[in-house]
């Protein structure tokens, strides 16, 4: 039998949050690298902490690159996976999954890593209700996604980027849900839902 | 624009907390998910759990603690005390640790940093920095603030930044247990000479000493262990004291 959730599994840090998150909410999901399971799955996690180049590498050599941008159920990147559906990235001068026609770039001003607690603005789209507006969430990470068409939130430490996109059945937040509190798992939620 | 971070300290021995929240009725003394849990409803950023266990047969105690803590809570925590190598650092981030928080093994071998920070990522990696004034110079100490080292605060600082620290944790040792204010007029130099956030330590008494330490003290984040554990300072009113000061918190 096909998991209902999987969670994408490969060489990156803490990817068991994600579960350990879903667990909290009475979710069993799967972390697997598995082919056919992911695409067979009714909703995928594709999470991440770690380094560009390097995980491109990794789903290139499984193939798992092709199976991703193929998805047609709902998927949601977190983190590094949002980046990594994104165009290019500065990170190791890194050529992605394309799923998002847009950059990520390097942070230049301000203290790298942008770590700590931000709000949401400008919420649209599927992922959110009216009351996470303001909200606070968890971010970590030193590279960015500007702002583009499609962005469902953003966030602002000076300098204004995407905290989450977008397009048709691809969903990526930059912040992590899964290390958000509440308000995380009310977002979390809400994609198990759709 | 990011929230300054308010960060209670847990201290623990062999997997349990021994000094965490010493005034409410925790049913299970120790349980480092109970504690843990009480601090992320007041409304703490985040967790540190530091483990001042001697031996290394119990050290595997922390990992099961750590596997706990990551299953049930909600905002991110760092694991700290006796990480020694590579492989301490890959257990800790196995069982589910966000953050790790290495002091002593990287001043005895400063290539673990780079090495931790290219295997797991610089966002893994906190370097806790213990330093006292001597003569007019701030000397970092090691081994729990028992061995001092030839390094100087400042230059150590940038060194581990440069080999891919994450963030900074630094503990005055002239202001830890005396609760007359953090070393503000350090931690505003440390933050302005390194590109990455620094969380300040030692010196908690009152609430004004955290407003101090986000104004003068330009910190990104403030850790206190007592004040929070005795509940002398409940979080809420802390964040709530913040706020009215003009200090951007998450409420």
């Amino acid at each position: 039998m096909n998991p209902e959730i999987v969670i994408i599994k490969y060489n990156a840090g803490n990817i068991r949050s994600v579960d350990f998150a879903l667990q909290r909410l009475g979710i069993n999901a799967e972390i697997t690298d598995d082919p056919e399971k992911i695409k067979n799955a009714a909703k995928v996690i594709f999470p991440g902490v770690g380094e560009a180049s390097g995980t491109m590498k990794y789903l290139h050599d499984r193939g798992l690159d092709k199976i991703i941008r193929e998805l047609r159920q709902p998927v949601l990147g977190i983190c590094l996976g949002m980046q990594l559906m994104c165009r290019f990235s500065e990170e190791g001068n890194t050529s992605c999954l394309g799923i998002f026609d847009t950059d990520v770039v390097k942070f230049r001003e301000g203290k790298v890593p942008h770590m700590g607690w931000n709000r949401l603005e400008e919420l649209k789209g599927d992922l959110y209700g009216y009351s996470e507006d303001g909200d606070y969430v968890y971010f970590v990470h030193s590279f960015y996604v500007p702002s583009s068409q499609y962005t469902t939130a953003v966030c602002s430490n000076g300098y204004v980027f995407s905290a989450s996109l977008q397009k048709n059945n691809f969903f990526a937040t930059q912040y992590h849900p899964e290390k958000s509190g509440t308000t995380g798992e009310t977002i979390l939620k809400r994609f198990i839902a759709l | 624009m990011l929230s300054k971070r308010i960060i209670p300290c847990l201290d623990v021995r062999d997997g349990k907390v021994v000094k965490g929240v010493n005034f409410v009725n925790i049913t299970e003394i120790g349980d480092p998910v109970e504690h843990g849990a009480w601090y992320s409803e007041q409304g703490a950023d985040e967790l540190v759990y530091l483990d001042i266990t001697a031996t290394h047969e119990k050290r595997k105690l922390l990992s099961g603690l750590v596997r706990k803590v990551a299953e049930n809570i909600n905002i991110p925590f760092t694991v700290g005390g006796g990480v020694n190598g590579l492989g301490d650092a890959g257990a800790l981030l196995e069982a589910g640790a966000d953050k790790i928080s290495v002091n002593s093994a990287a001043i005895l071998d400063p290539g673990l940093i780079d090495q931790i920070a290219k295997s797991f990522g610089s966002q893994f990696l906190v370097i806790a920095v213990d330093a006292k004034k001597i003569n007019g110079s701030w000397v970092v100490y090691r081994s729990g603030g028992r061995i001092a080292t030839s390094r100087e605060l400042f230059d150590w600082a940038a060194e581990v930044c440069d080999r891919g620290a994450g963030e900074i944790l630094f503990t005055s040792m002239d202001h830890d247990g005396v609760k007359t204010g953090y070393a503000c007029q350090e931690l505003a130099q440390l933050s302005e000479k390194v590109p990455v956030p620094l969380i300040a330590s030692g010196g908690a008494g009152k609430r004004e000493h955290f407003l101090e330490v986000f104004t003068e003290g330009k910190a990104d984040a403030a850790l206190a262990a007592s004040v929070f554990h005795y509940n002398e300072i409940p979080i809420p009113e802390l964040k709530k004291y913040l706020k009215e000061n003009s200090v951007n918190v998450r409420i």
